[in-house]
This record gives C-alpha cells, structure tokens and sequence, in this order.
C-alpha cells in the first residue's frame, strides 16, 4: 500500500493526542486554570492537526461533512462522528477545568471513552480490509490502541503506566509482525484465484495492460518498504519502544522527557510508514507483483 | 446509501470468454471514448503524449502465460473491469453514501457529485475496478454504460455496453445473469463459467468462460522421417566436417 504522508502524520498525531486526551478525561492528571489550558492545547493540536493532515489526501476535501451522514456501515464515517463528539465532549471537560477549576467527572470519563473510540474506529478502516490480509487481523486495533494510551501516558508524563504500556506495545507489535508475516499466503488468494486459471497450470504475468503506470500501481504496489523490512523493524522497536522506556526509566529530568517523547514520535512515524508500506493488496497479484 | 439494498432479481451483467479474446483493447479504447464524454467526470489522461503517460481507465486487458505440467505454455487475454458484485464492499465502506448498488438491475454506480475521493472503495476492491480520476479527484468505474443500455435515443443494437458492441470477436456478452433463461446465463451454465477471487465473497454477478483446453497435435507429417535433421551421431562426412571445423582455430567444442 502506498504510505500516504497526510494519512501517516493523522494517525501518529491523532493517535498521541486522542491518547492523550484519555488520560485526561480519566482524570490521571487534573490540571485547571492556565496549565489545563496548555494541557488541553497540546491534545487539541495534535488530534486536530491530524485530523486535519488526514483531509489533505482526499480529491474533495471541502465535501468532507458528507462523510458523517453513512455511519451505519462505513468506519471511516462512524470515526468522524466518534471525533467530533470526542473532541466536543473533552472541550466541555477542559472547559471546565480551564474557567472555573471545576473537574465534571462523568463527562471526563464519557470523553475519554470516545476518545479511545476514535482510535478504534480508525484502526477498523484498515481491519476490515479483506483485501489486505496483513491488516485483517484482531493485532491491528489492538496495536493502534496500545500506541495511543502508550504514546498519551508518554505525553500525560505517567512514567510507570508509560513504561508498561510501552514494553507491551512493543512485545504486540513483534507479534503483529510475525503473524502478518504469513497472513497474504494464509488467505487463500493468488494469481490462481485471481485468474481463474489454475486448473490449467502455473499462472505468470505476462503482459501488463499499459506500458506506463496507473493510479491502482500507484496505489496498491509498493515494494520499497518490504526490501528494508528488518532494518525498520529494528528502527521502530528501538525509536518507539526501546529508548523512551531507558529513557524514562533514568533519573527523572525535563530533557530525557522530552526527548523520550521525540524519539517514540520518531519511532511511531516509521511504524506507520511500514504499516502502510509492507501492506499488500491482493489486487497487485494481476499485475505479478505485490 | 452506503447499505447494499436487498438482492435486486434482475442483475445485469458480462459474460468474458477467455477461450475467445484475442487480447486487441478495442474493448478498453471504446470504453474510455464513450465514457469520458458520457455519464461523469471525463476520464483524464496525465502527460498523454510525455515520459510517464498515465490515465483513468474503467476497463483494461492483462495477458497472463498459464504453464500446464505437461505441453506448451498458453497465452490468456483477460480484460477486467468492475464485477458488480452482489455483496460489494466498495459500496459499503463509502462514508458518504456516493458510492451505492442500484435496486433496480444491481448496477454498482458513483454519485460524482458526494464523492470526496478518499480512495477507500478502491482499497476494498479485490480487483482494482475502481480508479480515482488523478484531475476531477473523483472515484471512476465502469457503469455498465448505463446511459446507452435504457437510450431509447439509440438504435436497438448499441443498446449494450460500448465494450461489448465494439469487440470483433464476440468475446464479451452482457446480459441479466439474474435470469437463468438468459443467453448469458446458459452460457455460463453450458462453458462452466466462474468467478473470480470467489474466496473474497464479493459474489460477483460478471462470470468470465474459461479458455476450451489446446487440441493435440500427433506426430502426423509422414515425411517428417526422410527430412531428419543433420546428423548428430558424427558419423560420414558431416561428422568429418564438424570434427575438421571444430580442431581449427576458434573452431566451436
């Protein structure tokens, strides 16, 4: 699949501020006045800005309303109905928590379901894609989830529920890996069956139908991320993983902090640019390729 | 709606015999002219005459060499456009209601005018029959040429898709696959027509007619025995010949 900038940033930043926003709807920290207002700020921006990201890679960005209206069977549009009651519900709590010191508790707790909500809903755009059999798996919301309350401790400055989360994180993702490793060939799907022309022989491309490219190659076809596979792995375990948790796991000073923070933001990008990258849609098996 | 409606009796469809295309693209040239000037957004081509020609098409034709164990290998034309499947998860993952499957004849269409052009009908696609148009930003299919199929402007005979009505050699048939009385569904039922990737249960309604399997050829020339070719045991004067050529200089061992 091909990694899509906008869609790579809306679901590592998204991601981290919906996290975030949990743990501040779950009242893990309670920040009023001007620190809940920087508090509240920096979710905002980042499940926000990824949102936003998000919208740049559509054909008719300024149609987007429509895709809250068929939330009974499309993901993609209960999550943008589950963001705006998440982001909506939270500015009340933070509201309150900004002007008047007050903690609504219920309406926290409600915020931070949603939040998580979003997170999932996401996740469900790709596991419902039968078309990519490394996606459809139950490790695909459980991974987007686990990053986003790893990710938002991280940023909530929770060490030990930061550290925890994200040795499991970590663990989660070598087993996603190693699982989705074998799924294409485990789904039944081949040029045979593509085709229909198994029961004659061994089927081979011979031919493409263009001597160029075209928007499904373009799309579907990326063979970049699988040829350095095991070195973005490693990158990833070590960047999004590995070093925040040393890091936290130090003597507590601002600058291992944030620089925990950068190093997983690093870490996340590259294991969403694999996500995406290492996917393989069963539509390239017409071309010979995946 | 984004909701498959309940299964529609009438599901029109084509029929592909793979046993009878010749692999020409007249199929892909008449489909792309009649729908970038028909139903839609045009079908735009980017640097058409440039170094990286590239360009929306709604049906295109792939050839695969199949290998059997034993004989020759075959070569296997295959055009490929949207199946109109009946359990369609192109139109299912829609967030807007753009993409839908017509009650009436099953027909899976866009409505250009709510597509955002997220992509995501493509991705759930199987068989790469949708294309989102690189200039108008919009998801682009095959509409079964739903605005010649009911014309009444047309003559009777152009009544059909443009892909059908062009191909010199009767290798695509349209028709309600719904109907098993249909020319096109006792077709299927007599070549044994099949579906493809049937382990996606999208219950596509398009059938493709496998290639009738390759005659055999016996050894039949009767004087294939007086023309055996040159030597090969080295004997006589060829084998003096090639002993002679090959010891001089640069002479082939």
């Amino acid at each position: 699949m091909h990694p899509a900038n906008s869609v790579i940033l809306f679901n590592t930043f998204s991601g981290l501020g919906f996290g975030l926003l949990f743990w501040l709807g779950m009242g893990v920290i309670v920040p009023t006045g001007t620190s809940a207002f920087i508090w509240f700020a920096i979710a905002y921006l980042f499940a926000v800005g990824g949102l936003i990201a998000s919208t740049f890679h559509l054909g008719h960005p300024e149609r987007a309303i429509k895709a809250f209206s068929q939330w009974k069977t499309s993901w993609l549009s209960r999550e943008g109905v589950c963001a705006v009651f998440a982001l909506i519900v939270m500015a009340i709590y933070g509201a309150g928590l900004v002007f008047a010191g007050a903690r609504l508790g219920i309406t926290g707790f409600i915020g931070a379901i949603a939040s998580l909500g979003v997170v999932f809903t996401t996740s469900m755009i790709y596991t419902q894609m039968k078309t990519v059999p490394r996606w459809r798996h139950w490790t695909t919301p459980a991974m987007y989830l686990m990053l986003s309350l790893g990710g938002g401790a991280l940023l909530a400055g929770q060490i030990k529920i930061a550290a925890v989360l994200l040795i499991a994180g970590g663990i989660l993702q070598m087993f996603a890996w190693g699982s989705g490793d074998t799924r294409f060939k485990a789904s039944g799907t081949t040029m045979e069956s593509a085709t229909g022309l198994g029961h004659i022989g061994t089927v081979r491309a011979f031919e493409p139908p263009h001597t160029g490219t075209n928007y499904l190659m373009r799309e579907f076809i990326h063979q970049v991320g699988r040829k350095h596979v095991e070195k973005l792995r490693i990158i990833t375990i070590g960047l999004a993983f590995l070093l925040p948790v040393v890091l936290l796991i130090l003597p507590f000073s601002h600058v291992f902090a944030a620089l925990a923070v950068v190093s997983h933001i690093a870490g996340v990008l590259t294991l969403r640019w694999l996500f995406f990258a290492q996917a393989e849609h069963v539509v390239g098996l017409y071309y010979g390729k995946r | 709606m984004t909701q498959l409606p309940p299964l529609s009796a009438k599901k029109l469809g084509l029929v592909i015999d793979l046993d009878t295309c010749v692999g020409c693209h007249a199929c892909v040239v008449s489909c792309k002219g009649w729908n970038t000037e028909n139903y839609g957004a045009p079908l735009s081509d980017q640097q058409a005459y440039g170094a990286n020609p590239s360009g929306t098409f709604l049906n295109r034709v792939h050839s695969f060499e199949v290998q059997p164990e034993q004989g020759e290998a075959q070569l296997i034309h295959f055009p490929k456009s949207c199946l109109h499947c009946e359990d369609a998860p192109c139109v299912t993952v829609c967030p807007t209601g753009a993409s839908y499957k017509r009650t009436e004849d099953g027909i899976v269409l866009v409505n250009e005018s709510d597509c955002i052009g997220c992509g995501l009908c493509a991705w759930a696609c199987p068989y790469g029959a949708r294309e989102l148009d690189a200039k108008e930003g919009v998801m682009k299919k095959c509409t079964l040429c739903v605005d010649r199929i009911y014309n009444e402007n047309l003559p009777e005979e152009d009544r059909q898709p443009a892909c059908v009505r062009t191909c010199p050699a009767g290798a695509r048939h349209f028709g309600d696959l719904g109907d098993e009385n249909s020319d096109v569904s006792q077709l299927v039922a007599e070549r044994g027509g099949f579906d493809l990737m049937p382990e996606q249960g999208t219950k596509p309604v398009n059938k493709y007619l496998p290639p009738r399997p390759k005659d055999e050829m016996p050894e039949f020339d009767v004087l294939a025995p007086y023309l055996e070719p040159v030597a090969q045991d080295g004997k006589g004067f060829v084998g003096w010949l090639d002993k002679a050529l090959s010891a001089m200089p640069g002479g082939a061992k």
